[in-house]
């Protein structure tokens, strides 16, 4: 194996091992303190709950996408 | 624990969410690929869990919504998004996708909506599959016999089969005549391109997902436009469109967005990874390595719908 695909390799499982650590915290604080609520909200108000669903997806999104981004760019260098 | 199956009020199922990053994974990479939605994968992977249709078309839909924000994003930085093209198609595709996700309600009231789904979905994938490696094939085999002849560059490997029919469309003098300069095509009827989003619309509000799985063949191969604009714009128009269609969804009771955001973590790093992959492939073997997806998700619904079992 080339030394720069054994870097990439490198740098690619770092990142899931990051990224991990993230997502299981991630899903105890979601799941944990959004669920109640969110099932609530589904039977409550439908329009409010149709808007909640937009901007987690969407902030989550962003969020997820300029974490990756960053940990692609610390891990892998700018030219990626 | 994490790996066991955890429930999820909203749609009442119990789900592992492992099984559910590992899907929003795969979808990612795949998205990030073909610009598509992936949902030929994610509504059969959600069905083999136990969840319904109409949930797993709804959430599915607020899922896609997630990942093409990230993939799109990263398009966009490699040039890859008509915004011009994107911004047509999505009044198109929300007409469509509005009645795609009526049907679903009639299909819902008649207590039917698993069978009658699962039957179009299976016909669907396997048509498209078909048709994109008989296409793809021919394309590659004109490509070989031109031989020293072939242009060279990035548009020149994105021919298709379909060239003629597609000059032939663009002509079509039905006002009003707009031009798209970022994909290349000079002159097109507005009409055309409403009547593709629309009909992508319709597919996506009733199979779920973007329906990029059959968007993105008629981008190119009716409106024209190179594959890796088609990969990006698709992407970009499923922002706006898979929005509605999660919203319109959610005042229906069809969207469980815990799930949803639970795929879209494994997702997010998928997306980037395959949009990353597309500047090393050419435009027909793009389409030719997406012909096995929709075959897998045609069989995942085959096995559900005939041996009623559940993953």
């Amino acid at each position: 194996m080339k030394p720069s695909q054994r870097r990439t390799l490198f740098a690619f499982f770092s990142e899931l091992a990051i990224y991990a650590v993230f997502v299981v915290v991630y899903f105890f604080l979601v799941l944990h303190f959004l669920g109640g609520w969110l099932a609530r909200l589904d039977k409550e108000s439908v329009r409010l709950y149709g808007l909640v669903c937009l901007v987690l997806i969407i902030g989550q999104a962003v969020i997820l996408e300029w974490l990756t981004t960053f940990l692609f760019r610390l891990l892998r260098g700018r030219s990626e | 624990m994490i790996f066991l199956a955890m429930h999820f009020p909203i749609s009442g199922t119990n789900i592992s969410p492992i099984y559910l990053v590992v899907v929003g994974f795969l979808i990612g990479i795949l998205g990030g690929f073909f610009g598509v939605g992936g949902s030929f994968i994610a509504g059969p992977a959600l069905r083999a869990i136990g969840m319904h249709w109409n949930f797993a078309v709804g959430t599915d839909l607020a899922h896609i919504v997630g990942k093409s924000v990230v993939a799109a994003k990263r398009h966009r930085a490699l040039g890859n998004v008509d915004l011009r093209l994107g911004l047509i198609m999505a009044l198109g595709t929300i007409g469509g996708a509005e009645c795609g996700a009526q049907l679903i309600q009639l299909l819902k009231r008649q207590g039917n909506v698993d069978f009658v789904v699962s039957i179009i979905s299976i016909a669907i994938y396997a048509s498209i599959s078909v048709f994109m490696v008989w296409e793809s094939w021919k394309t590659m085999r004109a490509q070989k016999k031109k031989g020293g002849k072939a242009q060279k560059g990035r548009q020149a490997a994105d021919e298709s089969s379909f060239s003629g029919l597609t000059k032939t469309i663009h002509r079509i003098p039905l006002w009003p005549m707009i031009s798209l300069p970022t994909s290349g095509v000079k002159s097109i009827s507005l009409w055309v391109i409403i009547v593709v989003s629309f009909v992508g619309g319709l597919f996506s509000g009733f199979l779920g997902g973007g329906a990029g799985y059959i968007r993105m063949p008629m981008m190119v191969y009716i409106l024209g436009v190179p594959t890796h604009l088609a990969v990006g714009t698709d992407l970009f128009e499923i922002i706006i469109s898979a929005s509605y269609g999660t919203f319109s969804h959610a005042l229906k009771g069809n969207v469980d967005i815990l799930v949803a955001l639970v795929m879209n973590t494994g997702a997010a790093i998928g997306a980037q990874i395959g949009a990353i992959l597309t500047q090393y492939f050419a435009g027909p073997k793009i389409r030719l390595l997406f012909v096995p997806l929709p075959l897998i998700g045609a069989a995942i619904v085959l096995y559900t719908l005939f041996t009623g079992h559940t993953f």
